[in-house]
């Protein structure tokens, strides 16, 4: 009997029901949802073409990553806090503070934007490690952390302004211009670009560093994490800061695409981007889930508005509700596949 | 004679009045698997603490390799080379098996000191390290696609590889089967040629007689003894862990007699091979009214997975359960009370109080749940039913509306007991009800249960004292390792009782 | 065991459980009052009350109902963020069912049945979320916040898009009008509460809903139906956010699918903070959510007063729930008590 390698004497093979993968293995439906949002999404794409002309050109397509460019970069980082097992309910009164601050300090301080753009970075990431710490120090429920975040990151925008400041400053305008071709005629927005780049890092980090795994342990089993020796405790707080981070991104990605600051900007945008990291097949109790996935929950997110849109006889509500819908599916299906696998809670 | 490894001497803690371990002593040799024995609240789980680092002493010291250590956290002990395995494996279910093993130490690889994980690394040293205790499975799979045994088997890969000189296992096979079960032994025994201390903590018998080199009992939070496994039988053994009450002090009742088998009577309850996967093997057992039946076994042996098939709380895979005759099946508690079955849980902090209601309420609950939401027991009702069992049960409380969980233990086990009362059942499960009570008290209560199968209750009476079960039970079911292994008629003695608890190891 | 003793002592500690709530609104009414000559003068015009304090009760009725509803839900441990939704849900039926006639005595259906139309399509929203909580076993933030995102979609729908008036008069009476004297929002919410109230001291609901939050495992042993009891309470926060609704609608005279009941749930969670329920539910007390509502409502009144633009009214309410987070905390409530008893108390306590 020669096998390839020699084993050391004594080797017990794992039982054998062990080393041939079960049929329903936690692994495959792992990808499941993944795999279940990319294909929807080329599903609507299929049915748009079939069902409109000019609907499946590429500008059609690399639109949607220039009009969701903030959405992605919100949404990543929204990814990181769930996937640690909290929420963060205050991304969108971040953007709407980023914008407001910009606008303050371009329009009526007359500082220059590549001045302003890192301070409202460090703002947006402080605001984010301020309620990272709350949460993991004194242990408060990250809802109701990021619920007062909210409240608190709007009220300064009206603190700052009630009415718009809207931004007439060259520079924003001729970045917001900027086009980048990518292939026949179509192009892609600085934005858009910037937000890939975004999508890169965070693959990386949640894959490639010991960062980001931690946020996954500590998503997967906050306990077991704290006594394996991990640092529970600033993986929490960096969580939340790298999502304060994404606010400000997308908040300045924001102020490109509207040129102007206000604070009933991106009402609501949390719902969305936890909608789009649900989609995206990321658990909402946490350890689970790709940041890829994100991208393509906002992507289907974006082609159902698109769709819609397309279509002109359906009222835009649609898609509220198409979003809950969705929303339900995904979250009965994480139930029910959580419920077969992990037997212990 | 080689010097211990790790000793712990004279170590004593309290907690907010109970004394948890009374100068407790325990040394671990190199190359040896030394089992840890004693019943709930006997003071194993906080000598582990202690050793871990999780409490503090408040005396005596530990020596690790001759040195004094005093470990703060798990992380610290884990630093020093105490490396503990705990039956729920304490590892993340959601990561890989090479990740579990590495998480906090991955190998890296590029520049700035490696800012990247090396996965290959680390799937590679994975795999040694696994092949070094005995297993080959392919580390990159999450954990949970392996059984609970390999789970086990990957946390103490994870421990070896922060180099230990002591491995504590914490009941690591309640919830593996016998294969697993040998298949961890081999790894052990594979750990202990290597050198390894190797504390193993269980209340499996036989297991401790299949992988044990010395015993250490613990009993009533003091050190019983320290015995070669060899030298220890299962007699002695279990003697000295569930002691034996000459009772010289109590006067001894005679035990009730055995209840006429009335071939003709239809049982109260009857039990045909009701069994559930893993949890409990198929038995039959049969109560009739005014009876006491007692359920004797150690902790793990499946007596209180037997009360929660009864009860509702878990549901059977095989076997029928008869009420009166009539064939039930119950999903929920509400079912089982409504047919009359009352259900004292063990845990009283997690499954029975409910903290911040008051004693009244606690005690009023169970019977206003069964009347259900509209009937509501007027507060004087709630009075007058409260009041009669604090005098029937000596609870002692400042006043009824006090929450439940400021009064000591022992009240509340007695306010829950006074709780199922109040439903006037036909079968009262207690599940240790005298646990962490006063010998007054546990008097008091074991005459009330005399006084209620007198009037027509059966009672499943399900404790490890054995002395008690013997003192009150018409009929004794004797469970082991999840399995009925026999009866004992009134009368039997405590002796005739342990040896069939431990029969086998002679 | 240490946070229920701490709890519960922290509890024996101030008179009544109700003793910061109170202090807090006549705190805030005080301060109005200061600022404002007139705030608390009530006199009798056109056959009714009027006066600030009236104001005050009747801009916060909608918000007591939905932290009645809210205050049952979170006992559960559970959390309802869809109530915003469903009220907009609620008036956009209510309009439609009216209809867009602008003679202010036409309707499409009889009041009764638009009454009855909105309360409906509400507890039917309400029971929705119960299903996803009690049978499906969806963490209550997730179930709710899933018709908190297809809510408005739906309300849209209804209303088509648009802001739709109502003019139908006799409709205006819930909002708007006025019973006795006092405006009917109050007798609303005043019937609700009484209801509420009796329900829960008349019968066991109260102590069933209050063991299923502080301990659902031995709830459940003891007999308690929580799957049941989870159901009625998040179906019963439907309903109240469907009153809510029909207040707001009659009150502004109008359906709007996007704003009505904008941030109505933070607000409700917020007020049964206040009033002294906590977030990890079991224990919770009714008149506390209402004066919550209240000390909102003063708050609001209190900046609108000083000229302060009430978008304002954000940063306050976000530190006033910033300090409530802080004190129902163990562990901030222990670092303050270790802090103030330094030297340290040495290692002989136990770490969990």
């Amino acid at each position: 009997m020669s096998s390839p390698l020699p084993k050391p004497p004594g080797v017990t093979l794992a039982h054998p029901r062990d080393a041939a993968a079960p049929k329903r293995s936690f692994s495959t439906s792992r990808y499941l949802p993944l795999a279940a949002t990319i294909t929807l999404f080329i599903a609507i794409s299929v049915l748009g073409s079939v069902m409109y002309t000019g609907f499946f050109s590429p500008q059609v397509f690399l639109n949607l990553l220039i009009d969701n460019a903030f959405l992605i970069v919100v949404a990543v980082g929204e990814t990181f806090v769930i996937l640690s097992g909290g929420i963060d309910l205050s991304v969108g009164s971040v953007i709407a503070l980023t914008t407001m601050v910009s606008a303050a300090l371009v329009e009526k301080a007359g500082w220059h934007p590549l001045v302003v753009i890192p301070l409202v970075l460090a703002m947006g990431t402080a605001f984010g490690t301020l309620m990272g710490w709350l949460i993991a120090r004194f242990r408060l429920q990250p809802f109701i952390v990021t619920l007062a975040g909210m409240f608190l990151a709007r009220g300064l925008c009206y603190l700052i302004s009630i009415d718009s400041i809207s931004i007439t400053d060259p520079w924003y305008a001729a970045v917001s211009q900027i086009r980048i071709p990518v292939m026949s005629g179509a192009s892609l927005s600085l934005g858009a670009v910037i937000a890939l780049v975004v999508l890169a890092a965070a693959v990386f980090i949640a894959h490639y560093t010991p960062f980001g795994r931690t946020i996954y342990a500590v998503g997967g089993n906050p306990h077991s994490a704290l006594l394996m020796g991990l640092p529970v405790n600033a993986a929490t707080i960096g969580a939340y800061a790298l999502s304060g981070f994404c606010s400000a991104l997308g908040g300045v990605l924001f102020t490109f695409y509207m040129l102007s600051g206000y604070g009933l900007h991106a009402m609501g945008l949390e719902l969305d981007a936890i909608a789009s990291v649900v989609i995206g097949g990321t658990l909402l109790t946490g350890g689970v889930g790709y940041v890829i996935g994100t991208l393509f929950g906002v992507l289907l997110l974006g082609i159902i508005q698109t769709l819609i849109s397309f279509d002109g006889s359906l009222s835009s509500w649609w898609t509220k509700i198409a979003v809950g819908a969705l929303l339900l599916v995904f979250c009965l299906s994480q139930r029910a596949f959580g419920d077969r696998s992990a037997a212990k809670r | 004679m080689t010097s211990p490894v790790l000793e712990l001497r004279g170590i004593d803690k309290r907690f907010a009045g109970v004394h948890a371990l009374q100068d407790v002593n325990l040394a671990l040799y190199p190359g040896e698997v030394h089992a840890l024995m004693g019943q709930n609240g006997a003071g194993k789980s906080t000598l582990i603490k202690v050793l871990t680092g999780v409490v503090s002493l408040d005396a005596g010291e530990i020596l690790l390799e001759g040195r004094a250590i005093h470990p703060d956290s798990p992380l610290d002990a884990q630093k020093l080379g105490i490396s503990t395995v705990y039956q729920e494996v304490n590892l993340c279910p959601n990561l890989s098996v090479a990740e579990n093993i590495f998480a906090g130490y991955f190998p890296r690889r590029g520049a700035l000191h490696g800012y990247r994980i090396d996965w290959d690394k680390t799937h590679g040293q994975a795999r040694e390290l696994l092949a070094r205790i005995g297993l080959d499975i392919d580390v990159t799979r999450v954990l949970t696609s392996y059984s609970v045994a390999v789970q086990q088997m990957v946390a103490i890969a994870r421990a070896l590889k922060l180099s230990s000189k002591v491995l504590i296992l914490d009941e690591p096979t309640s919830s593996l089967d016998d294969d697993e079960v040998r298949r961890l032994f081999d790894v052990l025994r594979r750990l202990r040629e290597q050198g390894l201390a190797i504390l193993f903590v269980t209340h499996f018998l036989n297991q401790v007689y299949a992988i044990s080199d010395r015993i250490t009992v613990l009993r009533n939070s003091r050190r019983v003894g320290e015995w070669p496994t060899s030298e220890l039988g299962a007699q002695a053994l279990i003697a000295a862990m569930l002691g034996r009450e000459l009772a010289a002090a109590q006067a001894r009742q005679s035990p009730p007699d055995d209840i006429e088998t009335a071939t003709q009577e239809t049982a109260l309850l009857d039990a045909t091979r009701l069994g559930q996967k893993g949890q409990l093997q198929p038995l039959d057992l049969r109560v009739r009214a005014g009876e006491v039946v007692g359920v004797a076994g150690l902790l793990g042996s499946g007596r209180t997975e037997l009360a929660k098939l009864l009860f509702g709380l878990e549901k059977p895979d095989e076997g029928e359960l008869r009420i009166d005759g009539m064939p039930v099946s119950f999903t929920t508690p509400a079912q089982a009370i409504r047919h009359g079955i009352a259900f004292c849980p063990e845990e009283r902090k997690a499954d029975g109080i409910v903290a911040e209601l008051s004693l009244r309420e606690n005690i009023a609950l169970a019977l206003q749940a069964r009347m259900g939401a509209r009937r509501c027991l007027t507060r004087a009702e709630q009075n007058a039913l409260a009041e009669r069992f604090v005098r029937a049960l000596g609870i002692k409380a400042a006043t009824l509306d006090m929450p439940i969980g400021l009064l000591s233990g022992g009240n509340q086990q007695k306010a829950l007991i006074a709780r199922w009362l109040a439903t006037e059942p036909r079968l009262l499960i207690l599940d240790e009800p005298t646990r962490g009570i006063d010998v007054a008290a546990k008097q008091e209560i074991m005459d009330e249960i005399l006084r209620l199968a007198s009037t027509g209750m059966a009672v499943l009476f399900i404790s490890s004292e054995i002395s008690e079960v013997v003192r009150i039970a018409n009929r004794i079911v004797v469970l082991r390792d999840r399995r009925k292994v026999g009866e004992l008629p009134a009368g039997t003695s405590e002796d005739t009782v342990c040896e069939m608890i431990g029969a086998e190891h002679g | 065991m240490d946070d229920t003793a701490r709890r519960m002592t922290l509890r024996s500690m101030m008179e009544h459980r109700l003793g910061w709530p109170i202090v807090t609104l006549v705190l805030l009414l005080a301060l109005n009052a200061a600022f404002n000559p007139g705030f608390l003068h009530v006199e009798w015009r056109n056959g009714h009350v009027y006066g600030s304090l009236v104001d005050i009760l009747n801009r916060a009725a909608p918000l007591a109902v939905v932290a009645l509803g809210m205050t049952i839900v979170i006992a559960t441990r559970g959390i309802d963020i869809s109530v915003g939704a469903v009220v907009a849900i609620a008036g956009a039926v209510a309009a439609w069912a009216i209809g867009g006639s602008i003679a202010g005595n036409v309707t499409r259906f009889p009041l009764p049945v638009v009454i009855v139309a909105a309360l409906g399509v509400a507890l039917l929203c309400g029971l929705w979320n119960g299903l996803l909580v009690a049978r499906a076993g969806m963490q209550p933030i997730i179930a709710t916040l899933i018709l908190m995102v297809a809510g408005r979609g739906i309300a849209q729908l209804i209303t088509n898009g648009q802001i739709i008036t109502i003019y139908y008069t006799p409709y205006f009476f819930f909002g708007g009008g006025y019973l006795l004297g006092l405006p009917t929002s109050i007798w609303i919410v005043a019937l609700v509460f009484v209801l509420l109230y009796l329900a829960i001291t008349r019968t066991a609901l109260g102590l069933f809903l209050q063991a299923i939050g502080i301990n659902p495992t031995a709830a459940r042993v003891a007999g308690v139906q929580a799957k049941r009891l989870t159901l009625g309470a998040y179906a019963f926060s439907g309903l109240c956010a469907g009153v809510a609704g029909i207040l707001i609608s009659s009150n502004v005279k109008s359906a709007d699918g996007n704003n009505a009941g904008l941030l109505l749930e933070l607000d409700a969670i917020l007020a049964v903070t206040l009033g002294g329920t906590a977030l990890t539910g079991g224990r919770f007390t009714l008149a506390g959510s209402v004066i919550g509502a209240l000390i909102i409502q003063t708050l609001t009144y209190l900046i609108y007063s000083l000229g302060v633009p009430p978008e304002v009214n954000l940063v306050v309410k976000a530190i006033v729930v910033f300090a409530v987070m802080m004190l129902q905390s163990g562990e901030f409530r222990a670092t303050v008590v270790k802090f103030a008893r330094r030297p340290a108390i040495g290692r002989s306590e136990v770490r969990r």
